[in-house]
């Protein structure tokens, strides 16, 4: 940018001041105006493509409530006030159309073959399960990496255990992803073959989630039973 | 999810080459990968605006959401590389002229190259602190650089052979880059 | 007055064809090759850039008399961010999958080099009604570039046009091409292609002449 060189004769300070004060006031104004112009739409439009997500893995939900679980145990509904504490999970309740809880979907994210994999599953606390699970982003391979959403075989994984251990601290047993073909235990992904990647991605994130909101939620889920 | 200061710079540099997988700096990479000795200081001026920039992108980001004022990212972002790049200039005038005259014509094109703004954009969405941020930046700018060396050898070694008149310049630098993007998918899954 | 007429039309036509930022100036690549594995993604990316252009240039070309020459790229640069800033924003009001497949791609409309070209050569020489056609012609032109890659990519990667299904079960995507190196290996084509097309062409005009 050596545009000094290029300009032959200099223009005075003050000019050049006010015209800059003048377009930053122009493109200030142009920016609020299209933020606080679109903004309504664009948080109904991420409130729709949260709600169709969760929708999605909890098939039976009609309707959602938003939750932030601490690591002190507390579960509180977002935007009912009160501040989130440090290292707040946040989750999903769906209600079915009787205001009962249906499920409670989370994220989970996890390294897969190209990027980051990150999905959204659906965590059955009554039969203590994880019962689908979808991709929320993810850069995969088209025709290999995104099998786990087709693949027969890899959907049946679903339900999947999900308990927690005596003392309400961990998971009993590690969600972990095996070769395919060797699954003999109700918590463990069985990999789709020449995807293994992808498929052990998917286990990762559902384990790494989970061993962190369950034990969380697990002591609070009379709160969330009813919608409140 | 935490990933380890090594993963993000594997990442960076060979599975989500900057040029080659994500796309990012693709006017520098075919603009000026013509010849090895002016490819090799492109890349270490554009790994060091990107170190400075990711830097003062990480703090201004800090300031912009204490602030509350998302949606100002974008312009300032650009500002700060601008401003950055000028600075660099002026830095490398004042203490390496050397220096200062190998890269000189280049500087001035860093500010328009989306490899810069790409890496302060992406630690930004990946809510990478402050090691993260610093290494994916160099990891980026190495990868950038490898990929241009890389491109300008190829190319350096194609002037000696019989290439159809009709494919010469451009269309045959597209092709060569797809062979290289063809290998470096190979590199996927590696930072796992 | 009487020429103005034609040269607003030359002033247009400029970017379609003879100046066509993607096939014959080669300028905004990154993404061209990153957002075009599909028709629409191509379409919504050419759009987006041509609300950038037009609006910048006749911003620019507005306060051309009035922008110091000593600070001009800056002010380019901003003014542009403005604009991209209200482009990222209605995309995410009108369709947030729009807005995730375009990725971080729309804020990095900023550094394509074809609006900072414009700015630089054209919209600041000249008054903002011209200013903005040509801005207008160069952004139709990027976006017929960017479409003529994301069809194809999109008819032989996926198999489908714009969503539609093109072929029968039977057809087994070629994968490679909505993956990285085949942006690479489509875009060459299409510039052998052309090469190849104007090769012709001058090699007739010089058997017309040797025939006069």
């Amino acid at each position: 940018m050596n545009v000094e060189a290029l300009a032959p004769q200099t223009t005075p300070t003050v000019a050049m001041i006010r015209t800059l004060g003048l377009l930053s006031a122009i493109c200030g104004l142009i920016i609020v105006a299209s933020y606080q112009g679109t903004y309504a739409a664009v948080q109904e439009n991420k409130r729709i493509a949260i709600e169709r997500a969760v929708f999605k893995v909890i098939p039976t939900a009609k309707s959602i409530e938003e939750y932030l679980a601490s690591p002190e145990g507390g579960v509180t509904k977002v935007g009912a006030g009160g501040t989130a504490s440090p290292g707040a999970v946040k989750f999903y309740a769906g209600y079915d159309a009787t205001g009962k809880l249906a499920g409670i979907a989370a994220e989970g994210v996890a390294k897969g073959y190209a990027d980051n994999v990150r999905i959204l599953f659906a965590y059955d606390p009554v039969a203590g399960t994880v019962a689908s699970f979808s991709v929320v982003a993810s850069r995969e391979t088209p025709g290999i990496g995104d099998k786990i959403l087709v693949n027969k075989d890899f959907l049946a994984n679903f339900p999947l255990e999900a308990k927690l251990s005596a003392d309400l601290k961990t998971l009993a047993h590690e969600i972990r992803t095996v070769k395919h073909g060797s699954k003999v235990n109700p918590w463990e992904v069985d990999a789709i073959s020449g995807a293994t990647i992808t498929s052990r991605a998917v286990g990762k994130a559902i384990n790494d989630a989970a061993q962190v909101l369950l034990p969380r939620i697990s002591p609070q889920l009379d709160k969330l039973k009813e919608k409140s | 999810m935490h990933e380890s200061a090594a993963q993000i710079f594997i990442n960076a540099l060979l599975a989500n080459n900057f040029v080659l997988a994500m796309f990012l700096g693709l006017c520098p990479f075919l603009g000026v990968s013509g010849k090895l000795e002016t490819a090799f200081p492109m890349g270490v001026a554009t790994t060091f605006v990107m170190l400075v920039a990711s830097l003062c992108a990480y703090g201004l980001n800090l300031l912009l959401t204490y602030f509350n004022l998302d949606f100002l990212r974008l312009i300032s972002y650009i500002v700060i590389i601008a401003s950055s790049v000028q600075l660099v200039e002026m830095v490398l005038k004042k203490y390496s002229p050397a220096l200062f005259r190998a890269l000189g014509i280049y500087l001035p094109l860093i500010t328009t190259n989306c490899a810069v703004l790409g890496v302060a954009l992406f630690q930004t969405a990946r809510e990478y602190d402050f090691v993260q941020s610093m290494t994916f930046s160099f990891g980026g700018g190495a990868g950038f650089t490898l990929a241009l060396v890389l491109m300008a050898s190829v190319r350096e070694r194609l002037t000696l052979s019989d290439v159809p008149s009709v494919a010469q310049g451009t269309a045959l630098s597209l092709m060569l880059a797809g062979v290289l993007s063809l290998a470096f998918m190979g590199f996927a899954g590696l930072g796992g | 007055m009487s020429q103005s007429p034609p040269r607003t039309w030359d002033e247009f036509m400029e970017g379609i064809w003879r100046q066509n930022p993607v096939f014959v100036m080669v300028l905004g690549m990154c993404p061209t090759l990153a957002v075009t594995v599909s028709g629409v993604n191509a379409l919504s990316m050419g759009v987006a850039t041509t609300f950038v252009l037009v609006f910048s240039c006749g911003l620019i070309s507005l306060l051309r008399k009035l922008i110091p020459k000593e600070v001009r790229i800056a002010t380019y640069i901003v003014i542009i961010a403005t604009f991209v800033t209200v482009v990222d924003y209605v995309i995410q009001a009108v369709s947030l999958a729009l807005y995730d497949a375009l990725g971080a791609f729309i804020q990095l409309i900023v550094v394509n080099c074809i609006i900072l070209g414009r700015a630089e050569a054209h919209a600041s020489k000249t008054p903002p009604g011209v200013a903005m056609i040509n801005a207008l012609g160069m952004g139709v032109g990027f976006t017929i570039g960017l479409l003529a890659l994301g069809t194809v990519r999109e008819i032989f990667g996926a198999g489908t046009l714009f969503g539609v299904a093109l072929f029968g079960e039977s057809f087994q995507p070629w994968v490679v091409m909505v993956l990285p190196p085949g942006g690479f290996f489509v875009l060459g084509s299409w510039l052998l292609f052309f090469a190849a097309l104007e090769r012709r062409k001058q090699r007739k005009l010089a058997e017309a002449t040797q025939n006069a």
